[in-house]
């Protein structure tokens, strides 16, 4: 909701900016009226959607208008900077994040809190309310001089945007620069600590040394995952041996291995298997270790673990 | 380094005061540009790296098969277009859309040549330029990245969502070297506008060498090398392509993050992605090589950078920087994923940084002391490069001397065989050295559904296609 509520907050600027009599050029304003239905609607979306990267992606849209707003008010860096580093990285991290955690994750419609919804609309409404006026009668009769008086243009005596923000950012406030770069070091370090695994220097064995000693060993190729040539995916059945016995190096950690029904008997004519469809499918027809989901192949053995 | 205003150099004040109708040839003509780059860039690629791998490549379209691409791109608009049934469906729809026009985008900022006439009027050949010229660029190809990502993983399939995780950390980490890459030239240009960072390197800087008058190289690619090298580097990551072509590998990802787009769909991807090979190029023309301005033979000629001559010389560059693409990807092979990304982080980065701490001292070292940017860059910078370049000649040497050593021993008559030893195919025993062949007497296990139908038919052997009922051994000790 805040992002609803800075929304509607640069709306009442833009129409206190108009009231003043600050000239605003028509390309200016066909420019923030197309754009700021945009970002109101990115940030409705963003609190509306279930998806969550659906969600991200509203929000990067209102991202993206606020950058534009800020090149045509004549800040080019700052919607430069906006665009590169919030949309472009920072919004992509989320995405990564969001799109690791599964594509069906969608939000649950059920309140958990009791009219919490409608709690939130209206002091969401509230707030944009509170800050809007509180920011309209502030910036009410001030006298509004646009950027271009203070960082002067191209070709002027402060030469514009960038080298007005470098004065002010490497001179009057070089000190909240450094503190904040060294605070954002700090907290970078920090997460570093966190989940650096503690290990001794020189332990660690390169990819290539492993591969040496792996093939040192008895058994140079990987593992036989548990099913593979099993008649079941599940990891409890174990991986047979050419001779149909269980492959002991297969066996699951904390799984106790179980046996999957057998495929007819050799010389089998099928004979068993008369009139009888694949109920489940060919999940059943390749058998089950369970058998509870789609039901043991009748003839085939027990079906059951043994 | 001061900015010579040529008559025929644009500076800020000369855009944003075009008439409308200039301004639309100048958009038809940038897009047009783009997409012919486009269809001479795909078969220029596959001409090129035909040659490289001993072949003749597209030949039968047009004269000498230099319509190939046209008539892949008519196919392909025709193909059928599908949806997959877990796709995502909007942000299946948008996600080229969010390459393409992005990468479109980018190419506004670049200065294509001098101030020209076009019916009468005076215009640079420019759509666009800013304070941030170059930073524009930079923003199109942070958007750019959103495409490639939403694309994987609208998908709903496995093979483009992992392509697509891997072209996010893939382009976020090389953006930030290609980024830093950029900032030394900057700092030398004092401007990020893209006109101005080409005026700035008009002129070399006026050189005494032992009392030898000459004229110093004025292109950032030789004042700036590491920069330079860094930023060829970077922007092969940033364009996902090989050997860096982690997020469409095709032996590891079938196609990557596009993999289930088809049509039209595609075709948006494909031509994104070549956009933004052009795109990279002309940027590093722009910024290292000197824009459009003419290289130092035909510069001599007065009239080299007046008119619409520098079209000629700037499209030059591109096609060079484009034939450099070609090359890498004709030469190297791809990068496992962990060293791909130990090289951005702990290799270019750390550079970038170093140089740019480095360029910057000069910087102000020269402006303590009276001393020109350009002369302290050639006295002090590039001999510094030359060093550097020399010391990890010599450690490379060091490195390889073990292999160099037995290739000298095998050269003159060491250990290796005189003729390529064959090995009988057929020996399935592996322990005497054949290599292996799969049993040519394999026999399917029989399945229990076509049973019924093939009774009592016959144990027959894989060759005939034919499913059998027949015994292998395996199965008669079955437990």
């Amino acid at each position: 909701m805040s992002v609803l509520a800075m929304e509607v907050a640069a709306l009442e600027i833009g129409a206190a900016a108009a009231d003043t009599g600050v000239v605003i050029g028509t390309g200016e304003t066909i420019v923030f009226w197309v754009l700021a239905p945009v970002a109101l609607a990115g940030a409705l979306g963003m609190v509306l959607s279930r998806n969550a990267v659906h969600s991200a992606l509203w929000l990067v849209a209102t991202m993206l208008s606020l950058g534009v707003f800020y090149v045509v008010q004549e800040a080019p860096f700052l919607g430069a900077a906006q665009i590169i580093v919030y949309t472009g990285a920072i919004m992509i991290l989320f995405l990564f994040v969001l799109m690791l955690v599964g594509r069906e994750t969608s939000d649950s419609v059920v309140e958990t809190l009791r009219g919490q919804r409608v709690a939130a609309i209206l002091l969401g409404i509230g707030f944009a309310g509170l800050v809007g006026a509180g920011v309209a009668r502030a910036t009410e009769d001030l006298p509004v001089v646009g950027l271009t008086a203070v960082q002067g243009t191209v070709g002027g005596p402060a030469a514009g945007n960038v080298e007005a923000i470098a004065a002010v950012l490497y001179g009057r406030f070089v000190l909240a620069f450094e503190v904040t770069g060294a605070l954002l070091i700090v907290a970078a370090v920090g997460a570093l600590l966190l989940t650096h695994a503690e290990r001794e220097p020189g332990t660690a064995r390169s990819q290539k040394e492993r591969s040496r000693a792996r093939f040192l060993t008895d058994r140079p190729q990987t593992l036989p995952g548990p099913g593979v040539y099993a008649r079941a995916n599940s990891i409890a059945a174990p991986g047979r041996l050419p001779d149909g016995s269980p492959a002991p190096s297969s066996f699951a950690t904390g799984v106790e291995p179980v046996q999957v029904d057998e495929l007819p008997r050799t010389g089998s004519v099928g004979a068993e298997r008369e009139g009888l469809p694949h109920a489940g499918g060919t999940d059943a027809a390749l058998g089950t270790i369970g058998g509870g989901t789609t039901g043991p192949v009748p003839g085939s053995g027990e079906g059951a673990p043994r | 380094m001061t900015v010579f205003a040529a008559a025929d150099q644009p500076t800020l004040e000369d855009f944003g005061n075009d008439v409308w109708w200039i301004v639309l040839i100048k958009i038809v003509g940038i897009f047009g540009v783009l997409v012919l780059m486009t269809l001479f860039a795909i078969v220029f690629e596959r001409k090129v790296v035909a040659r490289m791998q001993q072949r003749i490549g597209p030949n039968r379209v047009g004269p000498r098969g230099y319509l190939q691409s046209l008539a892949d791109g008519l196919k392909l608009a025709f193909k059928e277009d599908i949806m997959p049934a877990l796709a995502d469906k909007p942000v299946y729809f948008l996600a080229p859309v969010i390459a393409t026009v992005p990468a479109f985008l980018a190419f506004s900022v670049i200065p294509l040549g001098p101030t020209v006439s076009i019916f009468g009027e005076r215009t640079p050949l420019q759509l666009v330029d800013s304070p941030i010229g170059v930073l524009i660029v930079l923003a199109a190809s942070a958007m750019g990245v959103y495409g490639i990502v939403l694309g994987g993983w609208a998908s709903g399939s496995t093979y483009p969502l992992l392509g697509s995780l891997r072209s996010a950390a893939q382009m976020i980490s090389y953006e930030i070297a290609m980024g830093l890459s950029i900032v030394a030239v900057f700092l030398y240009a004092g401007s990020m506008s893209t006109s101005e960072i080409v005026a700035a390197q008009a002129d070399g800087t006026e050189l005494s060498f032992f009392g030898l008058e000459f004229t110093g190289p004025s292109w950032f690619a030789v004042l700036l090398p590491v920069s330079f090298v860094i930023y060829v580097i970077a922007v092969v990551g940033e364009t996902n392509r090989a050997p860096f072509d982690l997020p469409e590998a095709e032996s590891e990802l079938v196609g990557g993050f596009h993999t289930e787009y088809s049509s039209l769909k595609f075709a948006l991807f494909f031509l994104a992605e070549y956009i933004n090979i052009v795109t990279v190029s002309a940027l590093a023309a722009t910024l290292f090589l000197g824009g459009w301005r003419a290289p130092w033979p035909i510069s001599i000629w007065d009239g080299a950078n007046t008119g619409w001559w520098p079209l000629l010389w700037f499209f030059a560059k591109v096609v060079v920087a484009l034939f450099f693409f070609v090359w890498l990807r004709g030469t190297l092979p791809r990068l496992r994923y962990d060293q791909f990304m130990r090289f951005g982080w702990k290799v270019l980065v750390p550079v970038g940084l170093v140089w740019i701490l480095v360029v910057a001292t000069l910087r102000a070292v020269a402006r303590e002391s009276d001393l020109d940017a350009g002369q302290v860059a050639v006295f002090v910078g590039v001999p510094i490069a030359l060093v550097l370049l020399g010391g990890l000649l010599l450690a490379s040497r060091m490195r390889n001397r073990d292999t160099r050593v037995a290739a000298r021993e095998a050269a003159a008559g060491g250990p290796a065989p005189a003729e390529p030893q064959v090995l009988d195919p057929r020996d399935r025993d592996r322990a005497s050295g054949g290599f292996p062949v799969p049993p040519m007497d394999l026999v399917v296990p029989p399945s229990p559904r076509l049973r019924r139908r093939e009774a009592v038919g016959a144990g027959t052997v894989v060759g005939t296609g034919r499913r059998s009922s027949s015994t292998t051994p395996e199965e008669t000790d079955d437990v």
